[in-house]
């Protein structure tokens, strides 16, 4: 039995998860459209490599930079693009946002793909850059460029490759599902990251109730050369699924506040993250499409779609039957940590996990919230011991720096605190908002130290130009001096 | 007459000491104006009827000025001062206008004539061009603080308000009432 070392608190939720893992994984037929937001991680706006009403393959780019904090962006199958159009994006601010529009023509013509028939025999390096140009990030749902993630700053020693099996939240399933119908796949990327990183322990953590997971799991390493990865069943405890969380579980290493988790040695990535690494160096093929979870009682059959990234969420809730009756919802991810929709014309990302289509019963109503009573329990279950409590305290009375000093910027806004509350606060958000202000405070005081020093800067020059006037002024009038003396004497 | 001796070696020896530290240990200009200034919001405008945030934390330094002259900075402003000083926080003087929102100065490329006023009044250098050639507003170093308006003679430049991006943060509080 693999030794396991829980972290503090954590929930025990109602999964949700068979009626979407009982259905069979689909593949999503050829959308009439494809949307690629061009809006980044950072938030800038990236420039459109292709013009409207050109013709683009399967598996060309979109936009890219030559950063690899910006991957690039594939086309997910043929098709004539449309121009650029606003849509809404999927964001907690419901703001618009430029989007390529692609209209597919049927005919999924594709670029030539070239892998590497044996990896071992590549550089890293050269790996590396392959997964970026593939256009890979983290899969799980925070999107983060897989390449950066793969090669962390010199200092830190690699020891242990963890992936990520345990499924984050309540409903969502398809990572279950992926390592059901790709175990194989995800062995061999298993394989290529350790490669890449240089490392000889893979740790593959998948929930105990996941069982033909593991079993599928089991059955495909004993058919390859897998003996390096070890499969280890960990309990289904919400948030387990978080990166630090899991990292702390399996290895017993603490990621430090504000740290990353290379600096305890841990390289952690996403399962499907795996697969596409596993394509992209294996076939050459970049990341186009993703298994999504399109569940809840609002929607008429639960169950797992492969779809391309790109296709409009509409296109998948007709897959899935349409809407039932009691729809009320839509959220991207799940109950927990999910972000509301405003309509299902939004396009499948690389970070949509989840579609989860809230019936009435599923809905958590906004309740009108009460004082706090102080009874502690959002302390208990808290998973990263904090006080969230105290938190709420300061958050509410603006005191920003006294949030700072009660590790406001470690809470992972997991949304523990919120289940638990008999006031039903919801402190998750006042945190999440708390961090949005402390960041605005941050920017705008780098605004100011910014036009303090070019304010400086301007007077200190015309400082010097009013001297060197002044100077030059003095000069002349004594040459002036000089040569009327000059004169006189000659 | 020993303890005369033994009195004045020791006060020298302190004055030595007093004295070495005045010079060794000597702050450059005031520690206060400085604090003052870093909480100023450095827009440069001078509606507090100084002539720049540094002028204005010297005179608050000073005595000269109160707390509540800055529009730009607004309440928070107010108070981060008042608790810097120790002072009652009040609202902003009402003759010096409201806090305004978040604003870029755009020169309307068409119009513009290359006179380089603007470019003269611009506190932070943020206004780009030449003699007859012209002129243009970087972006990223304008404070937004209208100086380049009054002098502009074809009245080519306009305050535009600044687009939120979404790379500064988005989660609002929870509605009213959910608190």
């Amino acid at each position: 039995m693999f030794k396991l070392w829980p972290f503090k608190g954590g929930l025990r939720l109602p999964s949700h998860k068979q009626a979407s893992s009982l259905a069979p994984l689909q593949t999503m037929p050829l959308p009439k459209q494809l949307i690629y937001p061009l809006i980044q991680r950072n938030g800038s706006i990236s420039q459109s490599l292709v013009k409207a009403g050109e013709r683009v393959l399967k598996g060309q780019v979109l936009n890219s930079t030559e950063e690899w904090s910006i991957p690039p962006i594939h086309a997910a199958s043929s098709g004539r693009v449309v121009g650029i159009q606003s849509f809404p994006l999927i964001h907690p601010s419901g703001m618009d946002g430029p989007c390529n529009v692609i209209e597919v023509d049927g005919l999924d013509e594709s670029v030539e793909f070239n892998g590497f028939a044996d990896y071992r025999t590549v550089e890293p390096q050269v790996l590396l850059d392959m997964i970026h140009q593939a256009g890979i990030v983290g899969l799980g749902g925070a999107a983060f460029p897989t390449a950066i993630k793969l090669d962390p700053p010199k200092p830190h020693r690699i020891d242990t490759l963890v992936l990520n099996g345990a499924e984050c939240e309540p409903y969502i399933t398809c990572d279950d599902s992926l390592l059901r119908h790709f175990s194989e796949e995800v062995l061999s990327g298993a394989n290529i990251l350790m490669h890449i990183l240089g490392v000889n322990d893979c740790l593959l953590a998948v929930e105990d109730e996941m069982q033909e997971s593991i079993a599928a799991l089991e059955t495909a390493q004993s058919n390859g050369d897998f003996r390096r990865i070890k499969i280890v069943p960990v309990p289904t405890l919400y948030p387990t699924g978080g990166e630090r969380q899991l990292i702390q579980l399996l290895t017993g290493r603490e990621v430090p506040a504000g740290g990353i988790p290379a600096e305890i040695g841990v390289v952690c990535h996403n399962v499907a993250t795996a697969v596409a690494v596993h394509q992209a160096i294996t076939d050459g093929e970049p990341l186009l499409s993703r298994i999504v979870t399109v569940t809840g009682q609002g929607v008429r059959n639960s169950q797992n779609l492969l779809a391309r990234i790109g296709t409009p969420i509409a296109e998948l809730i007709e897959v899935c039957g349409g809407y039932t009756d009691s729809v009320q919802r839509l959220i991207m991810g799940g109950p927990m940590m999910g972000v509301a929709l405003p309509s299902d014309a939004m396009p499948v990302t690389k970070a949509t996990n989840c579609i989860l289509v809230a019936g009435q019963d599923e809905v958590i109503v906004d309740k009108q919230a009460m004082p706090c009573i102080r009874c502690g329990d959002c302390a208990s279950v808290c998973p990263v011991e904090l006080l969230p409590q105290q938190l709420y305290w300061h958050v509410r009375a603006e005191q920003l720096e006294r949030a700072m000093e009660y590790h406001l910027p470690d809470c992972i806004e997991c949304g523990c605190c919120d289940v638990v509350c008999p006031s039903h606060i919801p402190l998750a958000q006042h945190f999440r908002s708390a961090k949005t202000k402390v960041t605005r405070k941050e920017q705008e005081k780098a605004k100011a130290d910014h036009a303090r020093l070019r304010y400086d800067a301007r007077n200190t020059r015309k400082l010097n130009e009013q001297m060197e006037k002044a100077e030059a002024t003095k000069r002349k009038r004594e040459l002036l001096t000089k040569m009327a003396e000059n004169h006189k004497s000659g | 007459m020993l303890a005369v001796l033994v009195l004045s070696v020791v006060f020298a020896s302190f004055g030595l000491i007093l004295g070495f530290a005045s010079i060794r240990f000597k702050t450059d200009g005031d520690p206060l104006v400085d604090k003052i200034d870093a909480l100023l919001p450095q827009i440069q405008c001078g509606q507090c009827q100084y002539p720049g945030c540094r002028p204005y934390a010297l005179a608050i330094a000073k005595g000269e000025a109160d707390i509540y002259q800055c529009p730009p900075g607004g309440d928070v402003c107010v108070k981060a001062l008042a608790d810097l000083l120790g002072l009652e926080a009040k609202a902003l003087h009402s003759d010096l206008g409201q806090e305004p929102p978040k604003r870029v100065a755009v020169i309307d490329e068409e119009k513009c004539i290359g006179c380089t006023l603007c470019i003269l009044a611009c506190p932070v250098d943020a206004i780009l061009g030449a003699p007859k050639f012209m002129h243009t507003v970087i972006a990223s170093e304008c404070t937004g603080c209208d100086l380049c308006l009054p002098p502009c003679p074809v009245d080519c430049i306009s305050m535009e308000p600044v687009n939120e991006t979404l790379a500064e943060g988005y989660w609002t509080e929870p509605a009213a009432g959910l608190h």
